[in-house]
């Protein structure tokens, strides 16, 4: 099969819900490749080995004018480009100055100290879930996995209650965006990704601007106050950083949540191990990351000089897909791979990548999923799926369901 | 391949005896449970305390974060052993099969483990190094004593010698706003592990946080005041430095003594022994129940010509310690080989550093990402047309590549681009390391030539 | 309880420090210390730091957090 096939069917819709057996097709070839088609690399250990290459760039600029372009973009053009997107030494001064007043060394207490107020978000939702379950049952999405993150996020950088309802409608329509529609309803959709895009910029700008004059304990005060002779981000990178980190913030953690319960209902011994045990929860988003990662391939690496991986040659200035998610489910790495096992060890995982651009993220998110799965099956009497496979979002990297239909007797 | 009846009696009910009960010896011993083991295991340690851990005690400790006695290292599994702490080990009779301890007491054994490590290399003049203030860091109790005089506030830190330790020492005392001076012989500190190129940023590095840095220079004495406290240390360019506490960090010393005349390949250097771990005698024949791991051990390497290295290093301990257990249990074609990479770090002034290879094998190195100037790059070291080392400053996350790349035995200067790689690291320079005809305390990897008997102190160089 | 991280395979990627910040601490922007012996009222951030550790650096005593060293098959040597 070449690779063109391949992509067509990873990309393919009628294979988002289980696109599982077409990665152990692919892992056959560690390294496959066409004419056209980008290089698919589906076995751990080479995928592992290439996000620790320094012959491997995430800067677009690198690709040969004729490689064939990654899908569809999720940054806003006219913004200069996050590091997600960038090579050191430029990648690491931003995501340095992002970190700042994120992590450590510098904020080492910020996401420990947001547990409490997790968890009051957390009751919060669920609290409301009963009303809204009708003769239907609930969207778990919609009323749960997606307004948690944005929620977390908002808190997280500074963004006032009363605005909340703002970001949420900017994050729903440049997340939709990433869903890519084809037909007519294309331009229509683009326009008011753009305008979404812009109105998120200038409310940030004024936001950082306001958070200038009088700082509060968040990250856009940290940002917009600087540091000094370490470096400051410049008002458009804080604006495309405090963008990123909205979009990339939710989009993920939405569909680890989501992904997550899903697993749960179908496994039903493991979601009353973990109501019995609610430490099971760290071990088992690890295991939720391997088993259905919410970035399920990394679409924008190229190389900056032919490489050679498990016995192919992949040219200069090639595009390169790492396939996250069927390394996660490589035999030579894993035992078992396809059973979910909450408490499985040795668990490292590509879920959230790995090397230099590593999910920024990603203890936020883990934080947020534990707490969210714990608290649902804990509080959620005798939940059960409404449909499966449920309805998937379009997107076949940040793959995830777009509606959780579930329905449950009470909530405790 | 099915155990022989001897092997099987050994697992069932032999008695294995693991002298050295530090980081190696213990995973060793939890090694040996694992793979079912399930004979007498007997545990002995010339020092009180039970296994724990020496990194944390030139960092955490020194800076009072941690408490010396907060380091005992975790365990991975109960081991069920007859510890004998505080007894040291005096002498081997190989015909016999005993280990003779300090206590007058020996111990049978039917297969013997020896990770006795090494100690401190204390200050050569007897006198002075019993002055008080003159400390050297390597146990628990040194630590402790150490850290106890620097929450006193002293006026000065002399450290002597700006090896790892040395530098790790300073790096404590500054962030506890102490003034140090460190005096080290060769031009740079870091300069035996990492050459002249890296120990210049180093010396930049501690410069900049404010250590009184003097390369070039040896303490020719210590003086003491009439109660016999340390007043003052004499240098070679005959300046004199006030301080009334001195680390002698001097780097170390094997500790074999009590394997004299025992018949075992032993010496200043440490004992010979082969892949799979198993001593040599002073003939050069391997024996069959004597093992050994850690840093007392030599053992040829496969990536480096087959000579014999000596590695201080904690991941080493480890690795060479679980290799060595499965190897006393298992018949011979089922033994491993200990083809560990060397791979090291060291925390100072805020920054890691970390290695892989044997960087004192390096004729030349080039800058392959980020730069010197920043304090946050990789370099690579050159042997011959093949990359043998890498090191980096803040930059971890890219060794693991280059690790490979030494085990591939690929070209030096690397051929191909590499992201942030800067105009001033495509030219190979120099790697500077001193003339190994001196007597140096700084290599954590240490060459010693082919022969497994070899009891010569001196360094055997590689190159010409 | 006792822990122990084994510092060559630390990556500094700092997860730990995010999750148990009164055990683990970074010195500067990648290098780790950490407190070998916390209270164990810590045991739960620091079983969460372990498990988060993508590197799987951190042995924790009790803990199911194992340290194993996966060899990757095949893997030669050109001496």
């Amino acid at each position: 099969m070449t690779s063109v096939a391949l992509l067509r069917q990873i990309t393919d819709y009628a294979n988002r819900a289980d696109p599982y057996p077409l990665y152990a097709e692919l892992r056959k070839t560690p390294v496959v490749q066409d004419e056209e088609g980008p290089y698919l690399v589906s076995t751990y250990w080479e995928i592992k080995e290439l996000l620790h290459d320094p012959r491997i760039s995430s800067d677009a600029r690198n690709l040969s004018p004729d490689a064939p372009m990654g899908p569809a973009q999720d940054e806003d053009p006219n913004l200069p480009p996050t590091f997600l997107r960038l090579d050191p030494p430029e990648h690491d001064r931003l995501r340095g100055l992002a970190n700042r007043p994120f992590g450590p060394p510098h904020s080492p207490r910020r996401v420990h100290d947001m547990r409490s107020e997790l968890g009051e978000i957390v009751s919060g939702l669920i609290d409301g879930l009963g009303d809204r379950q009708g003769g239907d049952g609930i969207d778990l999405v919609d009323t749960f996995a997606y307004p948690f993150p944005v929620t977390v996020i908002c808190r997280l950088l500074g963004v006032p209650r009363e605005d909340e309802a703002h970001f949420h409608e900017w994050a729903d329509t440049i997340a939709a965006s990433l869903d890519p529609v084809s037909g007519e309803d294309r331009e229509a959709r683009m326009e008011t990704t753009r305008k979404a895009r812009a109105d998120l910029a200038v409310y940030l700008a004024g936001l950082i601007e306001e958070r200038r004059k009088a700082p509060r304990d968040d990250m856009l005060s940290a940002m917009a106050a600087g540091h000094g002779p370490d470096g400051q981000l410049s008002p458009v990178e804080m604006i495309s950083t405090a963008a990123l980190l909205l979009i990339a913030g939710h989009e993920t953690t939405v569909n680890l949540i989501t992904n997550g319960m899903l697993t749960l209902l179908r496994n039903p011994d493991v979601l009353q191990r973990l109501r019995d045990d609610p430490g099971l929860a760290v071990p088992l988003v690890e295991e939720l990351l391997r088993y259905e990662p919410p970035v399920q391939l990394l679409p924008q690496r190229t190389t900056l000089t032919d490489v050679e991986v498990g016995g192919t040659i992949i040219p200069k200035g090639a595009s390169l897909w790492l396939l996250l998610a069927s390394g996660n489910r490589d035999p030579q790495r894993f035992p078992d791979p396809d059973r979910f096992i909450p408490n499985r060890t040795d668990n490292q995982h590509l879920g959230l990548g790995s090397g230099i651009h590593s999910c920024f993220g990603a203890p936020l998110a883990r934080l947020e999923a534990q707490l969210a799965l714990t608290e649902l099956v804990r509080r959620l009497d005798n939940p059960r799926l409404l449909e499966d496979p449920p309805e998937y979002r379009q997107n076949a990297v940040l793959r995830g369901p777009r509606h959780l239909n579930i329905a449950f007797d009470g909530i405790k | 391949m099915p155990l022989d009846g001897y092997l099987q009696r050994l697992r069932r009910e032999g008695h294995i005896v693991v002298v050295g009960a530090s980081l190696a010896g213990l995973r060793a011993a939890e090694t040996l449970r694992e793979e079912g083991f399930s004979g007498t295991l007997t545990m002995i340690g010339d020092e009180p305390h039970e296994p724990y851990d020496r990194p944390p005690l030139s960092k955490q400790v020194l800076l009072g974060k941690v408490p010396p006695d907060h380091t005992t290292l975790p365990r991975r599994r109960a081991i069920d052993a007859d510890w004998r702490l505080g007894t040291a080990a005096t002498g081997l009779d190989m015909g016999a099969k005993r280990v003779h301890l300090a206590d007058g007491t020996s111990v049978e054994y039917d297969r013997l483990l020896i990770t006795t490590g090494v100690r401190a290399r204390p200050w050569p003049n007897e006198l002075e190094a019993d002055l008080d203030g003159v400390f050297v860091l390597r146990t628990v109790d040194d630590a402790a004593r150490l850290h106890h005089r620097l929450k006193a506030g002293p006026r000065r830190v002399l450290v002597i010698g700006a090896g790892f330790t040395g530098s790790e020492i300073a790096s404590a005392c500054r962030e506890q706003q102490l003034p140090v001076t460190v005096a080290e012989r060769g031009p740079a500190p870091l300069v035996g592990a990492l050459g002249a190129v890296i120990g210049e940023v180093a010396a930049e590095l501690q410069r900049e946080h404010g250590v009184d840095l003097r390369c070039g220079v040896q303490v020719t004495g210590l003086e003491g005041d009439p109660a016999g406290r340390l007043r003052c240390a004499h240098l070679s360019d005959g300046s004199t430095v006030e301080a009334d506490i001195a680390v002698v960090s001097l780097g170390a010393t094997r500790n074999t003594e009590w394997l004299a005349g025992s018949g075992l390949g032993a010496g200043p250097r440490g004992i010979a022994c082969d892949a799979g771990c198993r001593a040599f005698d002073v003939r050069g024949i391997v024996t069959d129940d004597v093992f050994v791991a850690g840093d007392v051990a030599r053992s040829p390497h496969p990536l480096f010509g087959y000579q014999f290295l000596s590695l201080e290093h904690w991941g080493n301990a480890v690795a060479q310690a679980e290799i060595a257990a499965h190897n006393m249990i298992n018949a011979s074609s089922d033994r491993r080989p200990h083809v560990w990479t060397p791979s090291f770090w060291s925390a100072q002034f805020g920054v890691n550093i970390k290695s892989v290879g044997v960087p004192p094998m390096g004729q030349e190195i080039t800058v392959t990402q980020g730069s010197l100037a920043d304090r946050c790059f990789t370099a690579v070291y050159g042997f011959q047309g093949r990359m043998i080392a890498a090191v980096t400053f803040d930059q971890a996350k890219w060794l693991e590549f280059y690790q490979r790349q030494i085990e591939q035995a690929a070209p030096f200067p690397p051929p191909y681009p590499s992201v942030d790689r800067r105009p001033d690291g495509m030219r190979p320079v120099s790697a500077g390391f001193p003339d190994p005809s001196l007597p140096t305390h700084g290599p954590t990897v240490t060459l010693s030539g082919h022969s497994p008997t070899d009891r010569r102190v001196s360094f055997t160089p590689m190159r010409a | 309880m006792r822990l122990v991280v084994d510092l060559n395979r630390c990556q500094g990627y700092a997860q730990c420090a995010f999750l148990a910040p009164d055990v683990f601490t970074m010195h500067g922007d990648e290098a780790l210390m950490y407190d070998p012996q916390p209270d164990d009222v810590q045991r739960e951030h620091v079983l969460r730091a372990a498990e988060a550790c993508p590197v799987k650096a951190i042995t924790v005593e009790g803990g199911d957090v194992t340290a194993s060293v996966p060899a990757r098959a095949g893997a030669t040597y050109a001496a």
